[in-house]
């Protein structure tokens, strides 16, 4: 039964992690690069929403909150792209990839600065509440963050493979050139991607900030676990991210348990190591060498 | 009758490599034009510059007495002219008809594009059998009818096929050539074809262009290049038997 619960938990924290792993992807198949701020933009997203939603602040009601921060962060992901990181496109990936990680520590000071250091919770609808599944208590919240991330990769599924501009996206990131002559606008393309994945993370963010408290330093740890679940599932395949993030998610509560905590904390890490040595292309690689 | 494109004096480059200097040639409506050239002349750069992929340092690009050097490939693919680039570049991990659904990525007339693709599968049966396979495990020859029927999903007026026979085999490229001069007599397809293998291009075209590190060197009716001396000894690898003998000033050209 303890086991039970300790997986639902795991799962729900993997879904989180799942989601930030996608951001990761997504921007690794649109950009070529690594987005190293996707963790402190997540945290960007969790703040904003606290600022909209809790009762102290502007009080608003949770729907209109999480709406106004997924917006918001997608506003943010377009501006992002088209107004700086476009002007590094064609340099070595090691350029976007020292700018986001410094984005990343300009995005900490300024939510430190903002809304100070010490952690805050979300106030939402199923706050603090159970409910009892059989012999079952789980959180209310781990039952609303995977029903969350089901309808949200759902969504995110159709949107690929069914919208023309999910089709695009997927046809910039397989062969830039080609939707270039192909007449796809690729530059506006690639900024709806970083969009997208600015939403995602505000969605995580929200998610994240129901569960437990936050704080601005949070992104930073959060971030890279995210990034080796992305690298576990094979960095650019989506539901190898996913898969990723539930794998550290799940692993994470029994290692804790069951280990001593210092080994319990590099896990991840120890797990992407060993993914990394054993399957290089990671556990969902999608990997094929071009014909000649 | 005016042509449907004139370039008038195109000058491009890379940084300070110079790959155009002052090209000019007109293509009239319904014809094939070829461009030939060896490695480096510039064929490609031609190619991009005319679909909006580069910029022209100098000179103008007139399309349907339309200035057109300078805009986006995405502008012009919508004004009609499409460019099928070399080595058949395909979305790999797409199906073939979301491949083909890509080409038509500019088309306002999303209604008019069954009939379209019905049209393309016509010319092209085989894809029509490798629907839904995915693009990336098609074979070569497969990948490049692809790249030129996604091509046409754009119901383009002008298209820029790039090498179409690169890597392909004999039967292939008489095949390709097939199509590309049934598209132009059935579908009055307008067509700028480069090529290295200058005997099957000049077969299909009606005009041809030498182009010579980033010059125009030669134009004339395609069968009067087709019997050209120059033509046959440089890009044909005939031996030509003149009164100056083998001994040329140039080495022969042996790409073949």
């Amino acid at each position: 039964m303890d086991t039970l619960q300790l997986l639902i938990s795991g799962i729900a924290n993997g879904c989180i992690y799942g989601l930030i792993a996608l951001g990761f992807v997504l921007i690794y198949k649109a950009s070529e690069s690594v987005n190293f701020a996707q963790g402190d933009m997540m945290i960007l997203g969790a703040f904003l929403a606290i600022a909209l939603i809790n009762t102290n602040q502007a009080d608003l009601p949770f729907l209109l909150g999480l709406a106004i921060a997924g917006i918001s962060l997608g506003v943010f992901g377009y501006l992002l792209d088209a107004l700086l990181l476009r002007r590094v496109f064609g340099q070595p990936q090691l350029t976007m990839v020292v700018l986001t990680i410094a984005l990343g520590f300009v995005l900490r000071f300024i939510i430190g600065a903002i809304w100070g250091h010490d952690p805050v919770g979300l106030e939402t609808p199923m706050s603090g509440q159970r409910m009892s599944v059989g012999a079952l208590t789980i959180p209310v919240v781990d039952a609303v963050i995977i029903v969350a991330t089901v309808f949200l990769v759902a969504i995110l599924w159709l949107f690929f493979a069914r919208t023309r501009l999910g089709l695009a996206m997927q046809a910039s990131s397989q062969n830039q050139m080609a939707a270039y002559y192909m007449g796809i606008p690729v530059k506006r393309v690639v900024s709806l991607v970083w969009a997208l994945s600015g939403i995602v993370a505000a969605i995580a963010g929200v998610l994240f900030a129901a569960k437990g408290a936050v704080e601005p330093a949070a992104g930073l740890v959060f971030g890279i676990k995210a990034f080796a679940a992305a690298v576990i599932g094979g960095l650019g395949s989506l539901p190898g991210a996913l898969a990723g993030g539930l794998l550290i998610g799940v692993m994470e509560p029994f290692a804790a348990r069951h280990l001593p905590s210092h080994v319990a904390q590099v896990s991840p890490y120890a797990l992407m190591l060993l993914v990394l040595i054993l399957r290089p292309s990671g556990l969902f690689a999608q990997a094929r060498q071009k014909k000649v | 009758m005016t042509p449907l494109l004139t370039v008038h004096n195109l000058e491009t480059s890379y940084g300070p490599v110079m790959a155009l200097r002052g090209v000019s040639l007109s293509v009239p409506e319904g014809s094939i034009v070829t461009v030939l050239g060896s490695n480096g002349a510039g064929k490609t750069t031609l190619m991009r510059t005319l679909s909006g992929v580069l910029v022209p340092r100098k000179g103008s690009v007139r399309y349907r007495s339309k200035r057109i050097d300078g805009l986006e490939p995405d502008r012009l693919v919508g004004e009609g002219i499409v460019h099928v680039p070399e080595g058949r570049e395909v979305f790999p991990f797409m199906s073939v008809i979301e491949n083909l659904r890509m080409g038509a990525y500019t088309r306002r007339d999303r209604s008019a594009l069954g009939g379209d693709l019905d049209m393309v599968h016509e010319y092209f049966p085989v894809l029509a059998k490798r629907r839904d396979q995915e693009a990336g495990t098609l074979s070569g020859g497969e990948q490049q009818m692809l790249a030129i029927a996604r091509g046409l999903m754009a119901k383009p007026s002008l298209m820029l096929l790039d090498e179409p026979s690169l890597g392909l085999s004999p039967v292939l490229v008489g095949e390709i050539f097939g199509i590309i001069r049934r598209l132009n007599q059935e579908q009055g397809l307008t067509i700028i074809l480069v090529e290295q293998n200058a005997r099957a291009a000049l077969e299909v075209a009606d005009h041809g262009y030498v182009l010579e590190v980033g010059r125009i060197v030669m134009d004339d009716k395609a069968e009067r290049l087709l019997a050209s001396d120059d033509i046959r000894e440089f890009y044909l690898g005939k031996a030509v038997d003149g009164s100056r003998g083998r001994r040329r000033w140039r080495k022969r050209k042996s790409w073949r």
